[in-house]
């Protein structure tokens, strides 16, 4: 078992090689730099070249790519993510506190959806066809029809409008005042929670259906079972593993890809992170940036595979 | 001997989108206490859901039992309540089914499966259901039943999952076991294995059995009394030597015909019987057999014959059953 973790993180190099090598030139191939991105936006195309040129030599910009490369990954088998192009910061400093944030949205919105996604999944599935298993799915299909920007606007007023309240709208640690830290990231949590828990509910309640269809459900049943220890013991531990799969890839997702909803509820996530860095042309911001989720993506998959073997014993590990 | 099972005009039938489709028709058998009853047909002919009917585990909500009784000791079983009926399942009637490889479950383990019966039936504490769990499957003859409790079905061949099928239906010492073609899918040298063990084991333990097959030979040897079924009726029903001796409905005979018989030597050729089951959404209004039948007169396909008594213990649903036991004297 340990062999085999040691096994899989090993196996998780490459890939984050092959990640930053992509990364690294497509960020080249995008017309512009750091430096144009700066004098642009300041509005003095007329910059002499040659200041521009001192500009990019300061950064490093002047070197050929591999040298380049080299250095970034040399920093990088340091954790050294190095200082941010645009704000000359350690971008260490710069994402902490974002990531922070964004991780505790997806630990929230994952909880709430999955708590909530399990039991209406086997609700559903065992009331087939009865008006619970339709309440469910019109729940569900809303809660994938239903944009978590949209939804998070809709909250905001709805709370302005009914109680003359609106969520803080400076993050707060956690560790720093719990209370003002979830007043505010509640909302976003539930808004992308929602989408996530339909889409959740939605697998369970499928998997859950096939299952219960199996002949050992049936052997269970002529075993004289009661029809809650079928569906917890029997059921619920093979038609999970589907559902992992989903739960996990759409957490990993939820780090990185919440643009829009971070703007609604005017979170410093990395998502907003992620934009600014790539409009202002700051590569190795960047490239920690998709370094940083790419490994997350790993993780997660990892633990997942981990769980997988443990729910079920005809995996093997390799 | 009392009777254990009775079933008395017992219909099930499913809705489908081609019609309702009667897969069991107004059948009536009974099971005495230890003994061995036979349920004989070809594929599709309602065997599987007799017994799913007695366990009350017909697929619902396309699957309805429509009426008649099923009496466990006297008791109606059809009209128990859920929870009655649930204590009744595993406890007082077992089950054992065709397809070893999944009629267990993939992720518990093979002790998780055994015990767990004994622990709501028997009221047992763990300790208690990991010992008889031990006794059962040594019973069953796995060999090192102690290391096996911890193993998963993926470790086991066919035929062992189907000996640890019939270690958790006799966990409970239940009175009736209801084997649906415990043997069809196992390779031929390893059938006779189950069978013998299944017969051994209920002789000693006094288990009354109901071992549904399509297969004559497997009849001969294990049961003590045959009901052969057709479209969903039982057609005749007689004790095993009787019948092989004195088949009295041509569909049975077609059956002894179409099999190889382990008690006689190799024939030249099997026959295996013209034509198709009747569709069971549109049965024709005489005998359901008319059509394949070569003993059929025209009667045959305007009322459908009762199953009627032609001797002790001999049954048989035909119009020309007479001349059909003149013509094989002959
Ligand atoms: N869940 C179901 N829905 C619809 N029809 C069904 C269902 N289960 C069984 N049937 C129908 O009932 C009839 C009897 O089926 P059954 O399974 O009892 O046959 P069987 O005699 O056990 O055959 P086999 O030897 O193949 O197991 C078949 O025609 C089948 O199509
Ligand atoms: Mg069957």
């Amino acid at each position: 078992m340990a062999l085999y973790i040691l096994k899989r993180l090993l196996a998780m190099v490459p890939t984050l090689l092959g990640v930053a090598v992509l990364i690294f030139l497509l960020l080249r191939v995008i017309p512009g730099d750091v430096v144009e991105a700066r004098y642009l936006t300041q509005g003095s195309q007329f910059q002499s070249q040659e200041l521009m040129d001192l500009e990019r030599k300061k950064l490093g910009l002047d070197q050929p790519l591999w040298k380049q490369f080299g250095s970034w990954m040399s920093g990088l088998g340091r954790l050294d993510f190095g200082l941010s192009m645009w704000t000359a910061s350690p971008i260490t400093e710069e994402i902490k506190l974002r990531f922070a944030l964004s991780l505790q949205v997806a630990i929230m919105a994952s909880t709430i959806a999955t708590l909530l996604a399990i039991p209406l999944g086997i609700l559903a599935a065992v009331k087939q066809d009865s008006w619970v298993d339709y309440a469910v799915r019109v729940f569900s299909i809303a809660g994938l029809a239903t944009p978590s920007f949209w939804l998070g606007t809709l909250m905001i007023l709805a709370m302005l409008i009914i109680f003359k309240w609106v969520p803080p709208m400076v993050f707060t640690p956690l560790w720093v005042n719990p209370w003002d830290n979830l007043a505010q990231l509640i909302w976003p949590a539930l808004a992308v929670g929602y989408r996530y828990c339909a889409v959740g509910t939605r697998m369970m309640r499928s998997t859950m259906l096939e299952v219960l269809r199996e002949d050992y459900i049936r052997t269970a049943r002529a075993k004289g079972l009661w029809l809650k220890l079928i569906l917890t013991r029997h059921a619920l531990k093979n038609a999970i593993l589907p559902v992992l799969t989903v739960i996990s890839m759409e957490f990993a997702f939820l780090l990185g890809g919440l643009v829009v909803t971070e703007q609604v509820f005017n979170l410093n996530g990395l998502g907003m992170l992620f934009v600014e860095a790539i409009s202002h042309r700051d590569y190795t911001l960047t490239q920690a940036l998709v370094m940083l989720v790419a490994t997350f993506f790993l993780i997660v998959n990892f633990v997942v595979d981990i769980a997988y073997a443990w729910l079920d014993p005809r995996i093997r590990y390799r | 001997m009392a009777t254990l099972l009775e079933v008395r005009n017992l219909k099930t039938s499913f809705l489908s989108a081609a019609g309702t489709v009667r897969a069991v028709d107004g059948v009536s058998w009974d099971v005495e206490a230890g003994e061995t009853v036979a349920l004989v047909g070809e594929s599709g002919c309602g065997k599987s859901v007799s017994a799913l009917s007695i366990m009350r585990l017909v697929a619902e909500p396309a699957g309805r039992i429509e009426g008649g009784e099923i009496l466990y000791k006297g008791r109606d079983l059809l009209k128990l309540s859920e929870e009655e009926m649930r204590a009744v399942r595993g406890r007082d009637i077992a089950m054992i089914f065709q397809e070893p490889m999944t009629s267990l479950n993939p992720v518990l383990s093979i002790g998780r499966q055994l015990t767990e019966g004994l622990e709501i039936h028997m009221k047992m504490n763990p300790a208690q259901a990991r010992a008889r769990a031990i006794e059962l499957l040594a019973m069953v003859g796995i060999p090192d039943p102690e290391r096996r409790l911890a193993q998963y079905p993926h470790h086991f061949s066919g035929g062992m999952r189907q000996r640890m099928m019939i270690a958790m239906a006799l966990a409970c010492n239940p009175s009736l076991i209801l084997a649906d073609e415990p043997t069809t899918a196992l390779d031929v040298t390893i059938q006779a294995q189950i069978l013998e063990l299944m017969r051994d084991l209920a002789r000693r333990l006094g288990v009354a059995m109901l071992i549904i097959t399509h297969n004559l030979g497997v009849v001969a040897r294990y049961a003590d009394r045959v009901n052969v079924m057709y479209a969903g009726r039982i057609i005749e029903r007689a004790r095993a030597g009787e019948l092989y001796a004195n088949p009295r409905h041509p569909y049975t005979l077609g059956l002894l015909r179409s099999v190889p018989r382990l008690d006689e030597p190799r024939r030249a050729r099997l026959d295996p019987i013209e034509g198709q089951p009747p569709d069971l959404t549109r049965l024709p209004p005489g005998c359901s057999f008319a059509p394949r039948c070569t003993y059929r007169v025209e009667r045959c396909t305007e009322s459908a014959p009762p199953l009627a008594a032609l001797g002790a213990e001999h049954c048989s649903a035909c119009w020309e059953a007479q001349r059909l036991v003149r013509e094989r004297a002959a």
